[in-house]
């Protein structure tokens, strides 16, 4: 049987691969490095690429191996991070001109993990800028395009990283995801994408496989919480029997649905029902409040998040202006694009005395009954199964002069969000126009298990090309 | 027509911790410029808060030793505003869920006790300084240190319970005792660890309604905020009286000048809009921990003061100088454990030689022994002193050196006779002239007898012997 090339292997073949000594990590490497330079001038998917940095650590971990050292999981896989993510030395830009020159002196803590486990970082991912956009164009360095048809969007913010794994630019990426910043572009791209801690990848294994290295206690993060981490992968292979698949309904109720969204995430229950799971109907009704709530409570935390971009310390800087208010002004006014001024506006004025209570008080109100639905419906429900984008992906430019349309495309993403709990896009189909569409599972706290069995499943089911048809 | 102030006070106290409120950066004063930062307090992207668990014990041992009721559930919230010295352009402080409400102090003024309300007791960060060069107006460019940055503040504000700048200061001397005897702030106001900002209004007195007040800041010592309030509640009189109307604003105390300026008007006033930060859980301060904090809390200035007085016998006012400084009082009972024949005497070496005492530089076994060789008539005043500065000097016992330096008095009147009958035989005329009714020629025995044996004589005993001879 003839082997798969090289950027079809997934994240574990990959690792197994270097481990039994199949390959080395450097020919790995040099191989994905020669695809980003043939294809990412049509994708644009990286905002950096490092190919001299990622040939030297590959050969490091050659040599380390060589002595019989691994070090660690994903001991000599190339992989991306999202350019929102800090990386020591690395230009870290998040899409936006006002980082365009910023090297942070120290690493994100995904960047330490990853780079623990042995992977070989080939560079940042594009993205919209500070993640506040839905399509990656917003990215003050030019949209990434979708590998499935590059006269559309990949979704985002997370845009780049998904259509880097999707097109085989990387065998995983880290993205992040405060609204379905990952799950929408991986829906987009016909990639499995998980909102907790960020794995895109393109099978659901790999998802478990890399969720295993990043998940864990960050003392460095107050509100992350230190229980084990369980074993995500053994977790991806476990039978469904008995599993109860909850249909929230208000999620297939509506105009914006479209039908081959709709006919997929059908197959997608069927696939599920067909390995044993049941259905049940269950009900979120304050989910037409999500939308709302998510775009005051996201851009109130983001105006103030934003206002340490002043030029006075790194980034960016107005050159010319006379005294500290005209040069942070002139700074922010040139170093900011168009989405972010106005979601810093809308949090600003969300903020604003007199303003609290109607907007911030009452959205943060809203969540509590949102997440409040989530807890009645997993006490049916083991998981919830929706779509994750209510439409495949659009054309570029097709949204972008209407900021609320662009919004509800994370419509189905945002609730999971709000009341924070997991949830996972895994492809479920193509539409008629051979453009990938995802299935969004959902689990109640720290059951990420669940959603890898579901997930699992959902894949078994449904077999699709595991990379885009980018080279035509 | 009479009027009275009313005066609100508003105290940051820098907290006594090794690291800062959200990160593990020095908070020690003096370092170098941004010597004492990191990707943390310096707001670097992506970066995020962790609560230092020792800030938060400071303040809640604080809300207890001033009756506060700490809250078991408090939150931080960030105030948002620009400035070149708030790396993250906004505060991380607390706001409408504090660490710990409703609170009091008693203050003496006057002789009378009065109380204080505390209204609430709040944690947050500092922020940076500017540092201009050249002049201000004209600077030619303006550097930020950033090294205060997320020093751990804590706020303790009053109730306008105070009515007099006297009053104000007491309620600031109090309190500040209260927080150095805590050992939670260094109270030093020079370095900003202690500051206080004023809210002032004035009304007519028997008027409930409260007139509109201005806030004073920079005001960097007692005595200064003694003369702010003084100004400002005699300028806001004035203005009533002349039948204008006090603005609401915030001014700066000109200390050079002695006056306060206007430095900004309500309509001016920033809008913090304050949420809660999302980077901080709230903040539960379990009831176990606080029963915990509780048996921390030390003997109180005013309980010290009245216990040292009724205990050893002392005047409450050598006893409120002991109880000044913790360091002191206890030397003093030390001091008083080893020899506790004459605790007013004790008390007061304790007062003479306080500086050497707080810098560490004696023993308590050194005043014992000074006390106890006086009292015992062993060693003269003058000698007691001269010892005492020895010891600072060497660092060797006081007893060893009194031996050496010969400085035992002579208190053996069989000693001292002899030397008595030899001024009594070398001075006939003035001998005479006693006799026959000069009494006051006995201080000039006494001097000769002191002279004779080279100060070494005890004069009290002198004196005796001089009169039995002399009769």
């Amino acid at each position: 049987m003839a082997q798969a090339p090289i950027h079809e292997w997934t994240l574990l073949e990959a690792a197994r691969k270097v481990r039994e000594k199949e390959i080395s990590s450097r020919e790995l490497t040099a191989a994905i490095l020669e695809r980003i330079d043939r294809l990412d001038p049509k994708v644009n998917s990286y905002v950096t690429v490092l190919p001299e940095r990622a040939a030297s650590q590959a050969a490091a971990c050659d040599e380390e191996q060589a002595r019989g050292s691994l070090r660690g999981p994903l001991h000599g896989v190339p992989v991306g991070l999202k350019d929102i993510f800090c990386t020591r030395g690395v230009r870290t830009t998040c899409g936006s001109r006002i980082l365009h020159n910023f090297d942070p002196p120290y690493d994100a803590a995904v960047a330490e993990t990853v780079r623990a486990a042995g992977a070989v970082l080939l560079g940042k991912h594009n993205m919209d800028e500070f993640a506040m956009g839905s399509s990656t164009e917003t990215s003050h360095f030019g949209p990434s395009r979708n590998p499935w048809d590059l006269s559309r969007i990949p979704g985002g913010s997370s845009g780049g990283t998904a259509a880097a794994v999707s097109a085989g630019m990387c065998f995983a990426g880290v993205g992040t995801d405060t609204g379905g910043s990952i799950r929408q572009p991986a829906s987009l791209c016909g990639v499995v994408g998980m909102n907790q801690a960020g794995p895109v990848t393109r099978t659901v294994a790999d998802a478990a496989a890399l969720l295993g290295v990043i998940a864990g206690y960050d003392r460095r993060d107050s509100t992350c919480v230190d229980v084990p981490v369980p074993d995500y992968l053994a977790a991806a292979s476990r039978p469904v029997a008995g599993l109860r698949v909850g249909l929230p309904k208000e999620y297939f109720e509506g105009g914006g649905l479209s039908p081959d969204v709709k006919k997929a995430v059908e197959r997608a229950l069927a696939g599920l029902t067909g390995q044993g799971a049941t259905v049940v109907e269950v009900s979120l009704p304050h989910t037409s409040f999500a939308l709302s709530t998510y775009y005051l409570i996201a851009p109130a935390e983001a105006s103030s998040n934003l206002a340490r971009y002043d030029g006075v310390r790194y980034g960016h800087r107005a050159e010319g202006a006379s005294g500290v208010v005209e040069m942070m002004s002139r700074t922010r006014a040139e170093g900011f694009g168009a989405e972010v001024k106005r979601r810093v506006m809308i949090g600003t004025y969300a903020l604003s005395a007199g303003y609290y209570e109607a907007f911030y008080g009452k959205a943060q109100k809203v969540r509590t009954l949102i997440r409040r639905d989530f807890d009645a419906a997993f006490s049916k429900a083991d998981v919830l199964l929706t779509p994750t984008a209510p439409t495949p992906a659009f054309r570029l430019g097709e949204k972008t002069g209407d900021p609320l349309t662009m919004y509800l495309s994370d419509i189905f993403t945002i609730p999971c969000n709000l009341a924070g709990i997991p949830g996972i896009s895994v492809p479920c189909g193509l539409s008629a126009e051979g453009l990938p569409i995802g299935a969004q599972l959902l689990s109640n706290h720290f059951r990420e298990e669940t959603l890898f069995s579901a997930a699992g499943a959902v894949e078994r089911a449904i077999r699709l090309p595991r990379v885009a048809p980018v080279e035509g | 027509m009479e009027f009275e102030a009313v005066i609100g006070l508003e105290v940051h106290a820098q907290l006594q911790t090794e690291s800062k409120i959200f990160c593990a950066c020095s908070a020690k004063f003096g370092a170098e410029p941004n010597g004492n930062t990191c990707p943390v307090c310096t707001g670097m992207p992506g970066v995020l808060p962790v609560l230092n668990r020792k800030a938060v014990e400071c303040a809640v041992r604080t809300a207890l030793a001033t009756s506060c009721a700490v809250q078991r559930r408090s939150v931080f919230a960030r105030k948002n505003y620009f400035y070149p010295d708030m790396p993250k352009a906004y505060q991380i402080s607390q706001y409408e869920l504090p660490l710990a409400l409703r609170g009091h102090l008693d203050i003496e003024v006057g002789g009378a006790t009065r109380r204080i309300g505390i209204t609430r007791i709040h944690m947050e960060e500092d922020a940076g300084k500017l540092v201009h060069e050249g002049e201000f107006a004209g600077a030619q460019a303006s550097l930020a240190d950033l090294n205060r940055c997320s020093v751990p503040l804590m706020e303790i504000v009053s109730e306008p319970d105070l009515r007099t700048p006297e009053e104000g200061g007491s309620y600031l001397r109090t309190l500040r005792d209260i927080l150095v005897y805590l050992e939670v702030c260094d109270g030093n106001m020079e370095e900003g660890s202690f500051r206080c900002d004023a809210n002032v209004s004035v009304r007519p007195v028997g008027q409930a309604a409260l007139g509109t007040k201005a806030e004073l800041k920079n005001m960097n010592s007692f005595r200064n905020v003694e003369r702010a309030l003084e100004y400002e509640i005699r300028r806001q009189i004035e203005i009533v009286e002349d039948g204008g109307k006090v603005a609401q604003e915030t001014r700066l105390w000109d200390a050079g000048a002695g006056v306060t300026v206007s430095m900004r008007r309500k309509e001016e006033a920033h809008d913090y809009r304050y949420f809660p930060d999302p980077d901080l859980l709230p903040l539960i301060v379990e009831e176990a921990w606080v029963e915990e904090l509780k048996r921390t809390i030390p003997e109180l200035p005013a309980a010290k003061v009245a216990r040292l007085a009724a205990r050893y016998g002392i005047p409450r006012y050598d006893a409120g100088i002991l109880a000044s400084s913790r360091a002191l009082a206890d030397f003093f009972e030390a001091a008083s454990a080893a020899f506790p024949g004459s605790p007013k005497t004790t008390a007061n070496e304790c007062v003479h030689w306080k500086d050497a005492i707080l810098a560490g530089r004696l023993a308590p076994e050194t005043i014992a022994h000074a006390v106890s060789d006086r009292e015992a008539g062993t060693i003269s005043a003058t000698a007691s002193k001269k010892l005492v500065e020895r010891v600072l000097e060497t660092g060797r016992p006081f007893r060893t050196l009194r031996d050496e330096m010969g400085l035992t008095q002579l208190s053996d009147t069989s000693a001292l006779d002899a030397i008595v009958d030899k001024v009594i035989a070398s001075c006939p005329k003035e001998v005479e002239s006693y006799r026959g009714g000069k009494a006051g020629l006995l201080s000039f025995f006494v001097g000769q007898v002191m002279k004779e044996s080279r100060g070494k004589a005890n004069p009290k005993v002198v004196q005796e012997v001089l009169r039995k001879k002399l009769e």
